[in-house]
């Protein structure tokens, strides 16, 4: 599904990622965790093709294909979904609105017929049961006034409205309460299929207890420097970061060839 | 971050496909403008003594008046020596003989657009015989209004059926000495068109399709007058959201509009007007002036406008609230692109008890685009509970762009209550990376987010309208992105 080799990106001369090394197979959950500033949104956001980023060495295959070759709008079209850690608010465009055009654009490029408004308020109002959301929200401007809760919750609606092949969620149980995780957590497994990849970005064990990921690996300092097991969250939710440093750089890059 | 730049630029810079070569005019007086003039255009016109009267004095007021220098916009001093002031109304022989012959670029942009077939023609200049329908089309309007008593004609038609009504209310909401190019316009006016609507009737439709047909070859100097006697209704629709052809660079039109007790007027204005090339040569200098008068208690005027053509636009419709329980609204989206210019705003000046008023401003700048909004809340001292809300947000793409606010508040009355709000903002690179990681290209993004930001405007605008306004947004900005 994804293969990254040596990945080396620098947000304006500064270079943040620093050689990463990841392979993701189809229908594997990654989840990635590491002290903050360590380069974990900078990698979902390279992945999706944001240009403040810029990759200086390094590949990206997906599906077969050179990732970073690709526009914005074409990856998400192939199948690259980014669930954002900060979500943006758009003011006057409704979120029915903008979800119907995403998801048209994307039926378009895969030779689909667009959904008409009917369909496709049955497929969203379906997904919006699975998250728990009120129906009111469609209505409402895409992200303004949502709480924090509901700006996470309203972006794996949108996860699922558009079933995507790799997706990335960069934080989405920050600000959550208990039952929101669990709603988010219910929605995301629920989504789980063997086509399907996923990257969860987190800080915390919590959401691990939830969502069981096949592999966990830390990243500190634009680095991979620890992979392992769901075992290893436990370890790093005791024990921190502060070991990070007696570790050789890129150690445990093997899982899962 | 450069990418991006560059690709709002990319969406921002596309040129306005759509200029016209200049046609001679040929039944035209000479060049230059004098007291002369002002006479030759009456009698052509064949106009009443006391309109010629009228004219006159407004030539000589003209004469003692110089432009106004305070508005923030820039171009090379006007000579009004050299321009032509009356020419016949056009036959069309010169003109396409039918839309085989028209730029298939324009087509398609009507097309965009959703201008009704039979429209299309009409504005890419095809003969009128040769396009069915629509004069039948005008006269069913016309048929169906008659009934009702509505007059709705063109404004030298008022003059010769209806010298009373025009009499007089011409120049009772905007005198000839208003401003400079009031007082010119006033000399010198060639056409318009003329609404009175009876007591009691509400008008049955919306003056719109009516009005694009009829409206061409109406000239520079325009001059409008719409009338909502007691009790009666009107909405009006003025311009069209497809490029209109035009010679004249300069346009200075006068519009009032008279509501009498507790009547109500609503006019809306998409203007569209060759913008200039990218260096901002050629484009049309709009400088208009839009008055409303509430004149009579619990009346209520609207104003709503979408701009996005025109080199220069100098416009500030306004509403002078005299009837006590009068309301005045003003809903506007002003578009800048390329070396565009915009002054525009809007005056509610609150004079009789419990008036209120509403401004809602979206403007829109990009590339070298420079807007300026100016809004004057005069509350007088007589006008005890007056209310004002101004609301005026200007929207940024690029970062060669500007937009000023200059709210002027004058508040003689302690009763009354007077709220302004303003914001700036910028297409956020990261609003646009959302929409596009959620599969949707940059020019659908920037139109979308656009016409969000617009969508308190919009929803003021009559139904098709809006839909038309929306996609005009969305081709103005449109670019070479694939
Ligand atoms: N636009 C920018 N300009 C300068 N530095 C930036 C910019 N964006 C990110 N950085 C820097 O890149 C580094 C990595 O940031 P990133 O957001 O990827 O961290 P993170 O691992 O996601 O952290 P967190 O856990 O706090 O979300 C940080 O030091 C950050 O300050
Ligand atoms: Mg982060």
């Amino acid at each position: 599904m994804l293969i990254i080799k040596d990945l080396h990106a620098s947000v304006g001369d500064k270079p943040i990622l620093k050689g990463i090394n990841l392979e993701i197979k189809a229908g594997e959950v990654h989840a990635i965790m590491g002290p903050n500033g360590s380069g974990k949104s900078t990698l979902s956001n390279v992945l999706a093709g944001r240009e403040n980023a810029t990759v200086t060495s390094g590949s990206v295959l997906y599906q077969g294909k050179d990732l970073l070759a690709l526009d914005v709008e074409e990856r998400a079209r192939e199948g690259v979904f980014l669930a954002f850690q900060y979500p943006v608010e758009i003011p006057g465009v409704g979120n029915v609105y903008l979800l119907k055009a995403a998801l048209n654009a994307q039926r378009k490029h895969r030779g689909l017929p667009e959904l008409d408004a009917m369909d496709f308020l049955a497929l969203v109002k379906d997904k919006m049961k699975l998250m728990e959301m009120n129906e009111t929200m469609l209505y409402r401007s895409v992200n303004e006034g949502f709480s924090g809760g509901e700006k996470k919750r309203n972006e794996i609606l949108q996860m699922a409205v558009l079933e995507p092949r790799l997706a990335i969620l960069d934080e989405t149980d920050s600000g959550l309460d208990i039952d929101a995780l669990k709603i988010v957590a219910n929605g995301v497994n629920s989504l789980r299929a063997p086509d399907r990849s996923m990257i969860l970005v987190t800080h915390y064990q919590r959401l691990l207890d939830y969502i069981k990921p096949d592999y966990v690996h830390v990243l500190a300092e634009g680095r991979i420097v620890r992979s392992g097991g769901p075992e290893l969250a436990h370890e790093l939710e005791k024990q921190g970061y502060a070991w990070i440093g007696d570790e050789p750089a890129g150690a445990g890059v093997k899982h899962g060839s | 971050m450069t990418n991006t730049t560059s690709t709002l630029e990319e969406i921002i810079s596309q040129e306005y496909q759509h200029g016209f070569e200049t046609a001679v005019e040929a039944d035209a007086i000479p060049r230059g403008l004098s007291e002369e003039t002002v006479r030759v255009i009456s009698a052509k016109k064949n106009e009443p003594e006391f309109l010629l009267e009228w004219r006159l004095a407004a030539y000589r007021r003209w004469l003692e008046m110089t432009p106004p220098d305070w508005a923030s916009v820039h171009h090379p001093a006007i000579d009004y020596q050299d321009i032509i002031y009356y020419s016949a109304p056009k036959s069309q022989k010169d003109g396409p003989k039918s839309l085989d012959e028209v730029d298939p670029e324009l087509l398609k942009t009507y097309e965009k657009l959703g201008i009704p077939l039979h429209e299309r023609a009409i504005l890419a200049g095809v003969a009128v015989d040769a396009v069915f329908d629509s004069v039948s089309v005008a006269t069913t309007f016309k048929d169906k209004l008659a009934e009702k008593g509505i007059i709705f004609c063109s404004f030298s038609e008022a003059v010769q059926h209806h010298p009373e009504l025009v009499r007089q209310y011409l120049g009772s909401v905007v005198p000839v000495q208003d401003n400079f190019y009031a007082a010119l316009n006033s000399a010198v006016f060639s056409d318009g068109s003329f609404v009175y609507i009876p007591p009691g009737v509400r008008c049955p439709m919306e003056l719109s399709t009516y009005f694009r047909i009829n409206a061409k070859n109406t000239g520079q100097f325009e001059r409008t007058l719409i009338i909502a006697d007691r009790d009666a209704y009107v909405s009006y629709l003025e311009g069209c959201t497809a490029p209109m052809r035009d010679e004249n660079q300069l346009h200075a039109a006068v519009v009032e509009l008279v509501a009498l007790e507790n009547a109500q007027i609503k006019y809306s204005t998409v203007q569209n007007w060759y913008p200039g090339d990218k260096e901002g040569r050629g484009g049309i200098y709009n400088f208009v002036t839009k008055r409303g008068d509430c004149r009579g208690a619990h009346s209520k005027i609207s104003w709503t406008q979408v701009e996005t053509g025109s080199a220069i636009t100098w416009k500030y419709p306004s509403v002078i609230l005299r009837g006590d329980h009068s309301v005045g609204e003003f809903y506007s989206v002003a578009l800048t692109n390329h070396r565009q210019q915009a002054d525009t705003g809007t005056k509610m000046i609150h004079m009789g008890k419990n008036t209120r008023s509403t401004v809602i401003s979206k403007g829109i700048s990009a590339g070298h685009g420079h807007q300026a909004y100016r809004g004057l809340v005069r509350i007088a001292r007589a006008a005890t509970g007056a209310r004002n809300y101004t609301q005026c947000d200007s929207l940024l793409l690029g970062d060669k762009c500007a937009a000023h606010t200059f709210p002027y508040i004058e508040v003689k009355n302690a009763s009354a209550k007077v709220e302004h709000e303003a914001s700036t903002s910028r297409i956020g690179e990261d609003q646009l990376f959302f929409c596009r990681q959620r599969g949707l290209s940059a020019e659908d993004a920037v139109s979308m987010i656009v016409n969000g930001f617009c969508k308190e405007v919009f929803k003021e605008l009559p139904m098709e309208f809006a839909v038309e306004a929306q996609k005009l947004l969305g081709v103005s900005l449109e670019g070479s992105v694939g």
